[in-house]
């Protein structure tokens, strides 16, 4: 299989690729486009200028902070200057604390607040009952929950996930509502004259309406799960990349700091990708009709 | 199909609909009456915003009515004991801009009412929504999504939709407004043609003359705000009608008969200035 587009034939329609062929046919097309180039080009401007302020030029506030060359040698030694590397266990049981602590919390936070979200969008009465207690918990930054947590939960770990859980939680029901509320009243209207129940209304007008607005507050509430997560392992915790990141400052080695914070970005990244990737699995009309708009 | 000809008769009776937004009564329809014979088209013409849909929506269920009373064979729809008919699939709607499920393909969409209604198993809906698309010539594009099919097929589906439910009547409102010209005749066609099938009772919002009169049995005039029947123009030309007879000299006749009425309400309309309702 070639990755070329398919060729048309006057009077019959090309069977469009699929599977493997369907990739390669991306990935040639990607590389094909500016875009991919403009990216590395990006990385690489972003790498050097950091390069120049910390290392070289050794600009005043950037003194102290560790270059791209010793934090990229540190991660790649095999006995790294300052404790922590690719070739170190601890590296990855950090990583490793922080991504179960993740999947806990968003687990939870998207099995209660989609429900919870498609009901409140769904019923007057229970939006009525909810929305303001939602509304006054909501602001209230997730530091200001640190204290309580501690007093309810015991150990490192359920206080940590708690409250990562809870500002997911308020992300994903306040966009799953919206999501509800935007959908456009005539299919409510073409489902009951086709004779649905309230229930055949909910499950395939409301979920399924709503889905493209739950998948942006998903990927919104992965990123807002990730930043308490971190807070609350700085304040409270054993292991975690933002523990790695407090400690390392404790102990005054910026180098792991600063290697906590790259890991941080790129496990950040891989996890809202995820949640894109299974997004737009799920969303296969939006897909399909947004790549015929050239998106 | 076995839609029997003899059912699907709508009996309109001095329906009268106010509505209040504001604390302001607004007059959408004013003591309005109008029999629909059974297996008729019966096209409402009016200007924009004169109450046409509200009509609609008290038979369709989606609004209840202030007074009066609508009957379906003889069935009481709605009356001022019960102002907001039960919805159901014997009167289907096909909407304004289109309102089949994005999320589902084509074939499921159509599949839906039967499904639902527990009429049919999934599997056996699924067969006849194909077959249905089949007979629409839709069959190539039963797999596919709504969005990735022109608004002209999507249309078509719609109305297949409806269709596969049996409904005693066809409700549609203005279905084709946003399209051309030349697609609007294909899309008349092909409706001229599922009616010749079916024999359904259609009630067929349209501010477009030609339309009216292109597919009507009768074509209702209807006054600007509050709505009333104004005219009735009586259409007269056999079926089966094809595109021809669109330069014919009888039909150029009924189409003038019927502006003459409409310009008058829509010069008033445009006079008064009124935001359209719902």
């Amino acid at each position: 299989m070639t990755g070329g587009p398919v060729e048309s034939v006057p009077g019959q329609k090309p069977e469009p690729p699929r599977g493997a062929a369907l990739f390669a046919y991306r990935a040639v097309r990607a590389v094909r486009t500016t875009g991919p180039y403009l990216t590395v080009l990006g990385i690489g401007a972003w790498l050097v200028l950091w390069w120049l302020f910390s290392e070289v030029w050794l600009l005043p506030r950037f003194e102290k902070m560790p270059g791209p060359v010793a934090v990229l040698t540190d991660l790649f030694a095999r006995d790294p200057f300052q404790g922590i590397s690719i070739f170190t266990a601890e590296y990855y049981e950090h990583i490793w604390v922080s991504c179960r602590r993740i999947l806990f919390a968003f687990c939870i936070a998207t099995g209660v607040g989609v429900p919870l979200g498609l009901f409140m969008g769904w019923s007057v009465k229970f939006r009525h009952y909810t929305f303001p207690i939602l509304e006054t918990l909501r602001p209230i930054p997730i530091l200001a929950w640190v204290p309580l947590s501690i007093l309810m939960f015991p150990g490192f770990e359920a206080p940590v996930i708690f409250l990562a859980t809870l500002a997911s939680l308020f992300v994903t029901t306040l966009n799953t509502m919206l999501g509800v509320q935007s959908i456009d009243e005539s299919y409510f209207r073409a489902a009951g004259c086709l004779g649905s129940s309230k229930w055949q209304v909910f499950r395939h007008v409301v979920v399924p309406g709503a889905l493209p607005f739950i998948f942006t507050g998903l990927q919104i509430s992965i990123g807002v799960a990730w930043f308490s997560l971190v807070a609350a392992e700085m304040v409270s915790g054993d292991w975690g990349l933002g523990y790695l990141i407090v400690d390392a400052y404790m102990n005054n080695v910026t180098v792991p700091m600063v290697i906590g914070m790259v890991t941080l970005g790129f496990v950040g990244w891989g996890t809202s990708a995820l949640v894109r990737l299974a997004g737009n699995r799920m969303m296969q009309w939006r897909t399909r009709a947004l790549a015929l708009e050239g998106r | 199909m076995s839609t029997d000809a003899r059912t699907g008769a709508i009996s309109i009776r001095n329906v009268t609909k106010i509505y209040d937004p504001e604390g302001v009564n607004v007059l959408a329809v004013d003591d309005c009456s109008l029999e629909i014979g059974a297996g008729e088209v019966c096209m409402i013409v009016g200007p924009s915003g004169c109450g046409k849909t509200t009509l609609l929506n008290a038979i369709a269920g989606f609004h209840s009515l202030t007074f009066g009373e609508i009957r379906l064979d003889g069935e009481v729809l709605c009356d001022e004991r019960q102002p907001l008919a039960s919805q159901g699939a014997d009167r289907v709607v096909v909407f304004q801009n289109g309102a089949l499920f994005p999320w589902k393909t084509l074939g499921d969409n159509v599949a839906y009412g039967p499904m639902v209604q527990g009429t049919l198993s999934k599997a056996e809906a699924r067969e006849k929504a194909r077959d249905m698309l089949a007979e629409a010539g839709l069959a190539d594009v039963a797999d596919k999504y709504p969005g990735e099919v022109s608004s002209g097929m999507a249309r078509r589906a719609e109305i297949v939709r409806a269709l596969i439910n049996d409904p005693k009547v066809l409700l549609l409102d203005e279905p084709y407004r946003a399209m051309d010209a030349l697609t609007k005749s294909i899309m008349h066609e092909a409706l001229l043609e599922m009616y010749d099938r079916t024999k359904v009772t259609i009630f067929f919002i349209t501010h477009d003359l030609e339309e009216a009169i292109f597919l009507g049995d009768r074509a209702v005039v209807m006054t600007t705000r509050p709505c009333r029947v104004k005219t009735i123009v009586d259409v007269d030309i056999p079926r089966p009608r094809d595109y021809h007879l669109l330069s014919s000299e009888e039909f150029r006749v009924l189409v003038e008969e019927a502006k003459d009425a409409v310009h008058e309400e829509a010069l008033k309309a445009f006079e008064a200035g009124e935001r359209e309702l719902a």
